[in-house]
C-alpha cells in the first residue's frame, strides 16, 4: 500500500507535498528501471529458445 | 435480505505434452487423463464422482433443454474428488480443478493457489512416467492465442427469490468493465478479421469470446451472464450463479478482488440498492472495446445515453458498494474480507487512473504489458513477433522454473503454509469440510460423492446417500467431532441420525 502511494504521480493541487516527494519518486523509478532491466536479462534466459515454434506447437482445444 | 456468498473457482488449465511421445499419448485428452491420475496414484485412494444430480441443461430463466442437448458429461474419463473437498477431472480436454466451496473469497483464493500447486505436483508426477526427455506443461491461461479458449469460472450463492432478471442487469455493467481491474492481458487479438497490428495488447484473455448478453451456452457463442440454473443444492432457495465470463489470475490480489467484488455486489443486489444507472447499451461490444483499449480512454454508452469510461463504471460501482457497507454492512461476504476487498478495489482504481504501472505487483495486464513492451523495446519486437506472444503464455506456464507471473513482483497475501494445507484439507466453513474429512478418514466405504451428497456403504444393504443441500451445514463447527469420534461410516450415520 505504502509503496504504491509512493510510485503515484503528485497531483498539482499537492504541490507542496511533491517538492519533498520529488527526490524519492525519481529514486523509485531508477530503481524501478534497474529491476526492470533485471528482470529482462532473467526472461531472455527462461524464456523458451524457440519462441517460434513453441508458439506455434501452443494449440488447445476449446473448452468452456 | 442478502445470504451468506459462498463462493468457488473451477479452472481448465491449458495443456501439452512435448518430446519423443506417441500421437496418442500427448492428445490433450489422453495428457489430461495422465496428469490426474499420476496425481492421484501419488498421493490418494480414488473416489468417484456421483453424476446423479448434474443438470446443466437446467436454465435459470425457469426452462429446460435436457431434451434438445445432451448434457456433456464424459463420465468415462478421470473424475475424482480430493480430501480438500475439491473436484479434479477431464473437462473438455483440459484438466480442471474446481476448489471446494468456501465462505469468502479469502478462502477461495487460498484454495485457488492449492489448487495451481496440486497441478504442479501433477506435472512432476506425470514426468516421472513418461519417457526421458518428455515433459508435461499446464498453463493458467484461458486462450491459445489461435480462436480456442477455455475457461475459469466462479460460482457464488444467490438467494434464489431475487428476480434473474435484475440479476442480468445489475452485475453485466460490472462484468463489462471489471476486466480493468481484474484482466490477466493478452499479446494480440482472436477475434476474426482484427489483427494483431490493430490490437498489438488486450486487457482480456476472454474478452473476444463474448457474443451473447445472457444465455445457458459455455463452448460457443458464450453469453456475458450465464444462465446455467444447476445449484447442487436446495433449489427452492438458492441459486448458483455460475460466472464464464473472467479470466484465471496469476496474481493473488486480482482473484480475490474478482471474487470479493462480485459476491459484494451479489450481496447489494440481492438487497436491491443497485439500480440500472449503470445499465450499458450494447454490453457485448462494450466488452471487447474494453478490452482492446489499454489507455483506458474509450467510451462505452449507457443505457441511458451518457459517454463514459470502464474506469468511471468501475468508480461508480466501488461508491455504491462503499455506501452499501455503511448502510448495510458486510457480513454476507464476510466483514474483514469484504474490508479488505474494498481497500483494494479503490486501490487500484486510484492506481489505474494516476499511473497504472503503480499496480503492476497487483493487476495481471499491467505487469505482463509492462514485461512485454520492455522487451519489445530492448529486443525491437514489432507486433506480432512470436517472442511477444511466447511471454504472454509463459506467463501463466505452472513450471517455476519458467512461470514469468512469478518473476514481476505480483503481492502474495497466501502464506506457503496455509496453501499447502488447502492442498489436502478442506475448508472448515463450508460442507466441504464434511465431504473432505470424510474421504480422508473413510476413502475404502464412501462409494461416490458430489456437491450436494455422498454415498456410503456401510457393509450392509442398501448403500446410504448422505444429502448434504446446505451449503453452510456439514463444518468443521457441526460436525468435527462427530467425525473425529465416529471409528466407522455406520457409526458416524447413527450419529448423524440419518
Amino acid at each position: 500500500m505504502a509503496e504504491r502511494t509512493q510510485k503515484q504521480k503528485p497531483t498539482p493541487s499537492r504541490t507542496e507535498e511533491s517538492v519533498d516527494a520529488a527526490p524519492a519518486v525519481v529514486g523509485g523509478s531508477d530503481k524501478l528501471k534497474a529491476e526492470l532491466d533485471d528482470l529482462l536479462d532473467e526472461i531472455d534466459d527462461v524464456l523458451e529458445t524457440n519462441a517460434e515454434d513453441f508458439v506455434k506447437s501452443y494449440v488447445q482445444k476449446g473448452g468452456q | 435480505m442478502a445470504i451468506p456468498k459462498v463462493c468457488g473457482i473451477e479452472t481448465e488449465y491449458g495443456i501439452l505434452v512435448r518430446g519423443p511421445v506417441s500421437e496418442s499419448a500427448s492428445n490433450p485428452v489422453s495428457a489430461s487423463s495422465l496428469l490426474i491420475n499420476a496425481y492421484l496414484a501419488a498421493n490418494l485412494r480414488k473416489v468417484g464422482w456421483d453424476f446423479e444430480d448434474e443438470h446443466p441443461g437446467s436454465d435459470a430463466r425457469g426452462f429446460s433443454v435436457d431434451d434438445l442437448l445432451e448434457p456433456e458429461i464424459e463420465t468415462h474419463l478421470v473424475n475424482a474428488v480430493l480430501t480438500n473437498g475439491a473436484r479434479y477431472y477431464v473437462d473438455h480436454a483440459h484438466p480442471e480443478i474446481s476448489t471446494p466451496e468456501c465462505r469468502t473469497a479469502r478462502e477461495a483464493l487460498v484454495f485457488d493457489r492449492a489448487a495451481e500447486e496440486i497441478v504442479w505436483a501433477s506435472m512432476q508426477a506425470a514426468n516421472a512416467l513418461l519417457p526421458a526427455g518428455a515433459e508435461v506443461l499446464c498453463h493458467k491461461n484461458n486462450s491459445d492465442g489461435k480462436g480456442n479458449s477455455y475457461g475459469c469460472h466462479e460460482n457464488y450463492l444467490v438467494a434464489r427469490d431475487v428476480p434473474f432478471g435484475r440479476i442480468v442487469h445489475q452485475l453485466t455493467p460490472h462484468f463489462v468493465t471489471r476486466q480493468i481491474v481484474v484482466g490477466a492481458g493478452k499479446v494480440g487479438c482472436e477475434l476474426p478479421g482484427v489483427s494483431t497490428v490493430d490490437v498489438p495488447f488486450q486487457i482480456s484473455q476472454r474478452a473476444d469470446f463474448f457474443e451473447e448478453e445472457v444465455g445457458l451456452e459455455t463452448t460457443l457463442k458464450r453469453p456475458i451472464i450465464n444462465t446455467r440454473d444447476e445449484p447442487h443444492c436446495d433449489a427452492s432457495k438458492y441459486r448458483r450463479l455460475h460466472v464464464i465470463v473472467g479470466d484465471a489470475n496469476m496474481s493473488e490480489t486480482a482473484t480475490l478482488v474478482k471474487l470479493g467484488a462480485t459476491s459484494i455486489l451479489l450481496a447489494m443486489i440481492e438487497d436491491d440498492v443497485v439500480g440500472d444507472d449503470w445499465a450499458l447499451a450494447n454490453p457485448v461490444a462494450a466488452i471487447r472495446h474494453v478490452s482492446h483499449d489499454p489507455s483506458l480512454q474509450r467510451l462505452i454508452t449507457l443505457r441511458n445515453g451518457r459517454r463514459v469510461t470502464a474506469l468511471e463504471v468501475q468508480w461508480g460501482l466501488l461508491e455504491l458498494a462503499l455506501k452499501y457497507e455503511r448502510s448495510h454492512g458486510l457480513e454476507p461476504v464476510g466483514h474483514d474480507v469484504g474490508r479488505e476487498v474494498l481497500a483494494l478495489w479503490e486501490g487500484i482504481l486510484t492506481g489505474l487512473e494516476n499511473n497504472p504501472e503503480s499496480v503492476a505487483h497487483q493487476v495481471d495486464w499491467v505487469a505482463k504489458r509492462r514485461v512485454v513492451q520492455a522487451y519489445a523495446a530492448r529486443h525491437e519486437a514489432q507486433p506480432g513477433d512470436a517472442r511477444l506472444k511466447a511471454l504472454d503464455l509463459q506467463y501463466h506456464d505452472l513450471r517455476r522454473d519458467k512461470c514469468l507471473a512469478r518473476r514481476v513482483g505480483l503481492d502474495v497475501l497466501t502464506t506457503d503454509a496455509e496453501v499447502h494445507d488447502a492442498m489436502t484439507n478442506p475448508p472448515l466453513t463450508t460442507r466441504a469440510y464434511f465431504r473432505g474429512r470424510c474421504l480422508a478418514k473413510w476413502p475404502d466405504e464412501i462409494v461416490a460423492a458430489n456437491w450436494d451428497s455422498m454415498v456410503f456403504d456401510i457393509g450392509r444393504e442398501p448403500l446410504r446417500r448422505v444429502p448434504m443441500m446446505e451449503p453452510l451445514r456439514g463444518t468443521a463447527e457441526s460436525v468435527a467431532r462427530l467425525i473425529d469420534e465416529s471409528n466407522t461410516p455406520a457409526e458416524l450415520l447413527a450419529r448423524l441420525g440419518s
